[in-house]
């Protein structure tokens, strides 16, 4: 692999980290939904980038399902959930945009520092794209707990699923990435149905942990 | 390859019943199809385990996960000539559109085949594939009913279990770095066979973080505390066959992947020993999951954390390891599979009897309708470990081997064990011996020919275990190290 091979791939997995912090300090539902749009399109872009730099063809398709889906298919369908069921246009938060950013940034220095010493025997490139893509998953995970909205808990869940993929094409050669890719979609897609149909607007409340014993049954 | 045949059939007969049942119109004929479908898929796991044990490129057949396809295509059989009684009964009460139906039919053998394909899959990103769709096909069935409370479930299940696969999968794909760093690539390195030969050149600091990943994942599944937050909810909404499948089945296809990933661990020297870890959430689970009896109102929701803590008493089983708790542990998983789904049958159909799932809805069953009640009452003995059950044996042991042992963790097992027997017993005594409430309904229900023939099995096999069973077990405990 040449240094500039290297260097553009590194690049597109730090830009999919970088708007994973884009994602957390949105304040506007439309804008939450632009930013993943965004990391669909750069998510696509490494994946298409490591299908040439491995030689490993069927990564394209990787590629393809994730700019058919995360950057048009998916939007258009969030937008229009948005508008038809008159949610909240301002994004409603659990824990304020300054602490999540901070937690975020504490979150990238734990990957780091987890991943990076343990990898030894990898290639370079693999381990660091390990580390970033650590990183996505859990400011993913870290936008699910924070964000109160129904909208913007699956679209942390798709951030969260965008991490797996730029790990599952930054190891290489690693078979199965397309299946893994597509069982992910036909989940995501349910989740979306879901929303739409059920018209769920607000999470509910008994993700939060304080409510993690339901009301209804509790005992006198 | 000699078993490719059976296989086959296997995860053949399940994926197409579930194409043809989603056209068949009439949930008679669903029903029906249903119970056809999974008593072929029975013959066909009969004959697996009976054949050779072999291993091709995708699938493959040990003792392990032969004993896990018969146990789950049992339950599945004894569960879909339940379901048909059920079905039968909601659709006369409920108003199911005949669509709702047969979606329940197919997604009830969507998640079989699901099942079946995840223990035989001799690879751990198609095993990931086929626990993901179980997730997908038991959440459209928990929303069956389009109540709030069962869509809020199937969300609540969604999301948890979504994010607990999410890091499941991160696991896997590092255990596949973990083999690159052996020089070992392509399909093979994500075959179980073939990690498990070369585990031991593996970079053990991988393997460390993978089953962290893991365990966290699958033990999302497998309900483990703090991790089981969805499970109630999944089991309290939906049909109560779907409680029944998720409890005798889905919990341990979970706690199967948590085992063959401790495997390839304990075949590494270097890595840590995974025993410790899981022996820490069983204990958190039986002891959390204990305590939490004593305050539940929904019957369902009881017998949802008894299972949250028979799977902690698993969990710890395997995480001690050794011959003798690991013998206990795969008793335990085909003892509470029988028992549990016996309890939701009876639960299931005395819910119908009384038009509600309060516990204080159900007093007196025993004396409105004596033969369901009295099953009932033998299947939550039988749950709470007493003895002539199979599942008091499989405890016994996992507390003689935990106090030789570990003392302490033996002394905390037998505290875990008395809590909950006494939140079951409290409960018990509504049902069994308080007066029917006054203007209760009594809506006759036939009592399900399944609780008995699994009340049956655990009874035998508490009193005496043929000679090949015990075998076919030391020689899995062996396997599990």
């Amino acid at each position: 692999m040449t240094d500039l091979s290297y260097d553009i791939a590194h690049l597109l997995a730090g830009s999919t980290l970088l708007l994973s912090f884009a994602l957390l300090y949105q304040r506007r539902l439309t804008a939450v939904i632009k930013v993943f749009a965004v990391q669909g399109l750069v998510l696509a872009a490494a994946a298409a980038w490591q299908a040439h730099v491995q030689a490993a063809p069927h990564l394209y398709l990787t590629a393809a399902i994730a700019f058919g889906l995360k950057t048009l298919a998916i939007p258009v369908a969030l937008n229009r959930i948005v508008r038809r069921l008159g949610i909240h246009r301002t994004v409603e938060t659990a824990l304020g945009i300054a602490p999540t950013m901070l937690a975020g940034v504490a979150l990238v220095a734990l990957t780091i520092m987890l991943v990076l010493p343990i990898a030894q025997g990898s290639a370079l490139l693999t381990r660091e794209t390990i580390a970033i893509a650590l990183a996505v998953v859990l400011l993913g995970l870290l936008m699910m707990i924070t964000r109160r909205n129904a909208v913007t808990q699956v679209i942390g869940f798709m951030s969260l699923e965008n991490g797996l993929i730029l790990a599952a094409v930054g190891v290489q050669g690693m078979p199965l990435v397309v299946e893994m890719s597509v069982a992910f979609s036909v989940l995501v897609a349910f989740l979306i149905f879901g929303v739409f149909f059920f018209q769920i607007r607000e999470r509910f409340d008994s993700l939060d942990l304080q409510y993690l014993e339901d009301a209804r049954d509790r005992g006198p | 390859m000699m078993i490719a045949p059976v296989l086959i059939a296997l995860l053949g007969i399940p994926i197409a019943a579930a194409a043809l049942l989603a056209l068949i119109p009439g949930h008679r004929a669903g029903a029906l199809g249903n119970i056809a479908a999974s008593g072929a898929t029975l013959v066909a796991a009969l004959v697996l385990a009976a054949g050779e044990r072999d291993a091709g490129t995708l699938f493959f057949v040990d003792d392990l996960n032969a004993w896990l396809v018969v146990l789950t295509a049992f339950v599945g059989f004894t569960t879909s000539l339940y379901s048909a009684g059920y079905i039968g009964h909601e659709a006369r009460h409920r108003p199911l559109e005949p669509w709702q139906l047969r979606f329940y039919h197919a997604m009830f053998q969507g998640f079989m085949a699901a099942m079946l394909l995840a223990l035989t899959a001799n690879n751990i990103g198609l095993m990931w594939v086929a626990v993901e769709g179980a997730t997908l096909t038991t959440a459209l069935m928990v929303s069956l009913y389009r109540t709030k409370a069962g869509i809020e479930a199937a969300w609540k299940y969604f999301i948890l279990c979504g994010v607990g696969i999410a890091l499941a999968l991160f696991g896997t794909i590092l255990i596949y770095l973990a083999a690159q760093t052996a020089q070992f690539h392509g399909l093979a390195a994500m075959a179980w066979t073939e990690l498990q030969l070369r585990a031991p050149n593996f970079d053990a600091a991988i393997l460390n973080i993978a089953f962290v990943f893991v365990l966290v994942g699958y033990g999302t599944k497998v309900g483990l505390v703090p991790l089981h937050a969805w499970l109630p909810d999944a089991h309290a909404e939906g049909p109560t066959p779907i409680s029944a499948v998720l409890s005798g089945q889905l919990l341990n296809v979970a706690l199967y992947a948590v085992l063959r990933f401790k495997m390839l661990l304990a075949a590494n020297d270097q890595a840590m020993a995974p025993g410790p870890l899981m022996v820490a959430m069983g204990l958190l689970s039986l002891l959390v999951a204990g305590a939490t009896l004593y305050r539940r109102r929904d019957v369902r929701r009881l017998f949802s954390y008894s299972s949250v803590e028979h799977m902690g008493l698993m969990t710890l089983a395997f995480g001690l390891g050794g011959p003798i708790a690991n013998f206990a542990g795969l008793l335990h998983m085909a003892m509470h599979a029988l028992t549990k789904s016996a309890i939701f049958f009876a639960v299931g159909s005395m819910a119908q009897s009384r038009g509600s799932q309060e516990i204080s809805a159900l007093a007196g069953a025993t004396i409105s309708h004596p033969a369901l009640g009295w099953g009932f009452v033998a299947a939550v003995l039988a749950i709470a470990g007493l003895p002539p059950f199979g599942i008091f044996a499989a405890e016994f042991m996992l507390v003689t081997s935990a106090i030789e042992r570990a003392p302490w963790v033996g002394a905390a097992i037998v505290a875990g064990l008395l809590l909950a027997f006494g939140g079951l017993i409290r409960h018990l005594q509504t049902v069994a011996f308080a007066p029917v409430p006054d203007g209760a309904q009594a809506i006759r229900v036939a009592p399900p020919l399944s609780l008995y023939t699994h009340l049956a099995l655990v009874l035998a096999a508490g009193i005496w275990l043929p000679p090949p069973v015990v075998a076919w077990l030391r020689q899995i405990a062996g396997l599990l190290g």
